[in-house]
């Protein structure tokens, strides 16, 4: 059985600047692992990293055991994995419909067809009129993405990630800028629609993180100093030595 | 050999004028994320202005009033125009630079007529520099890389030895942050623009009397410098820099051969006939393909190194 | 003004009545037009259409702006009229089937260069369109065997089989073939907009970073979308090459390039029918306006530039705006606004013209004397009379403008605010 995503010595530098120096992780199908570091640990160049926008300068990065170093973003995608941003990354002049039809039309095999109409894709019709459901924006069907409140977009923003159908899920930051209550209702939503797939979530909300999580990875200075459950995780002396101050208090308290 | 020596000198000293226009732009670029498509108008305008003040003042007066005449306008253009397009993204800031374009050819025809204009190299620079095994080298083919390098070298000292120097690098590449501390963002902006458009300027009045003075000049120098950009690397002066010489150099080789691929066979002892297919093509001489190298060059870097010879970002 | 993006959404009933109205209007126009002058011009219109929704594939549909248009427009041309010639020389192919020839051909040079071209987005693709359109149009000027060189090339469309004695000979019967061809690419390039590659492409246009992130190529599509485009411009290519019945190396030039954007801009990119505005104010521009006064160009620069500055979405985005504020019931308050804007720019224009027309009668008609005919009285470009009373009346005019500007804006602004108040109450409901 070949994990999910598996990052073998996984190391980024640019120019002499080393970002991530050798990481190694094996995430299992159907685990949801939270990230946390503090700023610039290399979190979001983990993500690049994995996601395609960069490439390694040296190691592997597997997904479900196939090579995905210097594939492009959009090989990797269709090859079960996708994203979401940390600033919303949505087709801000398409309506909340239109923008999950766009997320499943390659993942139902239209590719480039220009002699279909998009009205006759059933299929890709009745997928986006499920996902709206799913991220509970199908009141906005008709409404141009740029005009959503931010939670919403951010809802938008998921239901893009998983329109697709990819099993490795990478979520960015993804209730970032969002209220105590706005956060907690996008918390469920997420564990909704992630059901059964590997999720890899960035967060800086603790809170989140342990009551999302199977396991929790923790980056410091490019290297990964910890991958354990959340209770093992926040026992780690290595951990809280790199965490200092309030961090410390919140881990330990679970949350704020 | 002598062919060589003087067409490479020749070749220099067009591409240095190139580097001129095409540093003012790459600044622009880099700095503003804007495309002054206007960019040879400048140059066009920098060209006409010297050669009106020259009749009134003399050359030496006209190499110190035309740029600045030039960099004012450009600031005023960015001041009342660009920046309210700022707003709307790149594709509007191209856009209206490319109406600028039109604009200042029509308003050049206006007031200096259509045909060329007698702009001509002043009397005490006519005339050979040196001798070079009988060939002459004009000494005004010297001036030009002798005024090209000194604006350089001072534009480089500007940018890294001074305080508005360090200014303008910090906004290029975090402008929000350079506001936040204080300085004057919007200033800086209009004075980058306004200095690149002023090089162009520079670079009009060095040029346009050793080329002709036209309204056409502006759309037959402003290809070549968009191809000068891209193939250097978007964003690099070095790159620029590189591509400007590459190109300066190829072309005025160009030039100067009147063999073609026919005359080559021919002088293997392969005639060609009028018969043969793809006739049109062998007779070409390379003189006359001259003005679409830079294009071919273009194409040829798009396909085998997509992010120029010394780029550093995808564009 | 409000930078929200509006889509044109009408009811399948509306779809129905405005394509009908459309046909009825090709239809109809030459017969209603019914002079020479008209006919012709009816005709380019036709194909500046085609020509311009071309563009706007690339340019509103997909966010790549392009200098060199001209290229596929003018391959299709030169294609189309040698064509022409071999079925003058025997082939039997019948002549209103040409300018798929000329569609055809530039799409092989689009499928050539478009892949080298799509290589970048954005601002680097600009700049490479343009290197090409250079290209090529310097190559046109090399290969005078195919290019026609100084005289171009030349074609006669009074060729091959006559089908029920239709001979393309008189305009009017070349017009339908150019009505037919028009509505039906209309119709074509407006289905393309509702297939998945078509949005796919605004999707790129929107946020190619997303894009890639659901599985797409996004040089694929943008290669795709050129293409198509190329196709249908070397099909306008073709019909204009049977109008003209002579094609040059102009075709290919630059300066074609420019006007494409120019008018398709203006008419406004951001809508579907925005281009066919612009084609046909291309038309009308080229056509009558430099016959009108010689500062035609000039004009154009400036209303250019304060489109891009003003109103961004040209010509269609003022309307559709307009209309919005209509339906909701307000477009009567704005009247008098209106009116008085109408009323300062024109003082403003005409004082401006003046100066304008009197700076090119003295560079260009010198040797006929300083006084000119404007407008029904005379100036007299040498007389300072004449210089500060255009003067005086423009700046005033520009004074008076800036006034009603601000009264407008304050009134639309408010009509806006009430607008999307009322949206957002639909939308609750």
């Amino acid at each position: 059985m070949s994990f999910a995503l598996e990052l073998k010595d996984l190391r980024k530098s640019f120019g002499k600047t080393a970002i991530i120096r050798g990481i190694n992780l094996a995430v299992p199908q159907g685990e949801r692992v939270g990230i946390i570091g503090p700023n610039g640990a290399g979190k979001s160049t983990l993500f690049n990293l994995i996601s395609g926008r960069f490439e390694p300068t040296s190691g592997d990065v597997l997904l479900n055991g196939q090579r995905l170093n210097g594939k492009k973003p959009f090989e990797i995608n269709r090859m079960g994995l996708s994203r979401s941003f940390q600033i919303t990354n949505i087709f801000p002049k398409l309506s909340v419909f239109e923008n999950l039809r766009c997320g499943v039309l390659w993942s139902l095999g239209y590719k480039y067809t220009f002699l279909k109409f998009l009205a006759d894709l059933d299929d890709a019709n009745e997928r986006a009129d499920e996902l709206m459901q799913m991220v509970k924006l199908d009141k906005k069907k008709d409404v141009l993405a740029i005009n959503l409140t931010y939670a919403e977009q951010r809802a938008l923003e998921i239901g893009i990630t998983i329109a697709g159908g990819a099993s490795v899920i990478l979520l960015d930051e993804p209730t970032a800028g969002m209220s105590k209550s706005e956060t907690s209702r996008f918390i469920s939503l997420i564990k909704e629609v992630t059901v059964g797939k590997t999720l890899l979530t960035v967060e800086h909300d603790m809170g989140v993180v342990f009551g999302l999580a199977d396991k929790v990875a923790v980056v410091v200075y490019g290297e990964l100093l910890a991958y354990d459950t959340p209770d093992a995780v926040r026992a780690n002396a290595l951990v809280q030595e790199a965490y200092l101050g309030s961090s410390v208090a919140d881990m330990q308290a679970g949350g704020h | 050999m002598e062919f060589y020596t003087i067409s490479l000198l020749n070749g220099i000293s067009y591409g240095m004028l190139l580097f001129m226009l095409s540093s003012g732009l790459t600044l622009i670029f880099s700095m503003m994320g804007v495309l002054n498509f206007a960019h040879a108008s400048f140059y066009m305008l920098g060209a006409y202005f010297a050669y009106t003040v020259t009749s009134v003042l003399g050359f030496w007066a006209a190499l110190l009033v035309a740029p600045v005449l030039v960099g004012l306008v450009g600031a005023g253009f960015e001041k009342y125009f660009l920046r309210r397009v700022h707003k709307f993204g790149h594709v509007p800031e191209l856009l209206i630079t490319f109406g600028l374009s039109y604009i200042i050819l029509e308003l050049v025809q206006l007031v200096w007529g259509r045909s060329s204009v007698d702009y001509r190299v002043p009397v005490a620079l006519d005339g050979p520099l040196f001798t070079l095994y009988g060939t002459q080298f004009p000494m005004y083919r010297g001036f030009m890389m002798a005024v090209a390098l000194s604006m350089l070298i001072s534009i480089w000292l500007l940018l890294t030895r001074t305080r508005i120097g360090l200014v303008i690098q910090a906004a290029l590449t975090h402008p929000e942050m350079v506001e936040a501390l204080g300085h004057n963002v919007p200033r800086v902006f209009m004075l980058v623009f306004g200095g690149g458009c002023a090089l162009a300027g520079l670079a009009g009045v060095i040029g346009g009397n050793a080329y002709v003075t036209e309204p056409s000049m502006a759309f037959s120098v402003g290809g070549v410098i968009f191809v000068v950009v891209v193939v250097g690397g978007m964003g690099s002066l070095a790159g620029a820099f590189l591509a400007s010489i590459l190109i300066g150099v190829l072309q005025t080789f160009a030039v100067a051969i009147d063999a073609s691929l026919m005359s080559a066979l021919q002088t293997a002892g392969v005639m060609l006939t009028p018969e043969t297919f793809g006739y049109a093509l062998w007779k070409l001489k390379l003189s006359q393909v001259a003005p679409i190298l830079p294009y071919l060059f273009l194409v040829l870097i798009l396909i085998f190194r997509p992010k120029g010879l010394l780029g550093k970002r995808e564009g | 003004m409000s930078s929200k993006i509006y889509e044109f959404k009408p009811f399948n009933v509306g779809r129905v009545v405005i394509w009908t109205l459309f046909a009825l209007v090709l239809l109809v126009a030459p017969l209603v037009f019914t002079s020479s002058l008209s006919q012709t011009m009816l005709s380019q219109m036709g194909i500046a259409i085609i020509v311009c929704l071309s563009y706007n594939i690339l340019l509103g549909q997909g966010g790549m702006l392009s200098f060199g248009h001209a290229v596929y427009s003018g391959m299709g041309s030169f294609l189309a009229i040698h064509t022409l010639n071999q079925v003058s020389g025997g082939w039997p192919l019948p002549v209103s089937l040409v300018p798929i020839a000329g569609g055809l051909s530039s799409m092989l040079v689009a499928i050539l260069l478009g892949w080298v071209t799509t290589k970048k987005a954005a601002t680097p693709f600009a700049m490479i369109t343009l290197g090409i359109g250079e290209l090529v149009w310097a190559m046109s000027l090399m290969f005078p065997e195919f290019f026609g060189g100084e005289g171009g090339v030349s074609g006669n469309r009074v060729a091959g089989a006559k089908t029920f004695g239709i001979t393309y000979g008189p305009q009017i019967e070349l017009y339908y073939l150019i009505a037919v061809y028009t509505f039906v690419c209309t119709g074509l390039m407006f289905a393309f907009t509702r297939t998945p590659l078509g949005r796919m492409l605004n999707a790129v246009r929107d946020n190619p970073e997303r894009v890639e992130f659901v599985g797409y190529d996004t040089q694929k599509v943008r290669y795709f979308a050129f293409i198509i485009a190329a196709f249908f411009a070397g099909v306008s290519g073709g019909l204009a090459a049977l109008n003209f019945e002579i094609v040059t190396s102009e075709v290919v030039s630059g300066y074609r390039s420019g006007a494409y954007l120019l008018f398709t801009f203006l008419g406004g990119a951001t809508f579907f029918f925005g281009p066919i505005l612009g084609g046909i104010l291309m038309v009308l521009a080229f056509v009558l306006l430099s016959e009108f006064t010689k500062a035609w160009l000039l004009y154009l620069g400036l209303v250019f530039l304060f489109m891009v500055m003003y109103a961004p979405g040209g010509v269609a985005s003022l309307l559709m705006m307009n209309l919005r504020v209509a339906k909701f019931g307000h477009l009567r308050e704005l009247w008098v606004s209106y009116l008085a804007l109408g009323l300062t720019a024109l003082v403003v224009l005409l004082g401006a013209a003046a100066m304008i027309e009197m700076l090119y009668h003295l560079q260009l008609n010198a040797a006929l004397g300083p006084e000119l005919s404007f407008l029904g009285g005379t100036l007299n470009s040498k007389g300072l009379n004449s210089w500060f009373g255009s003067a005086f009346i423009m700046l005033t005019g520009l004074g008076l403008f800036e006034l009603c500007r601000r009264q407008f804006a304050r009134e639309w602004g408010q009509i806006q605010e009430s607008i999307e108040k009322e949206i957002k109450r639909m939308e609750t409901l």
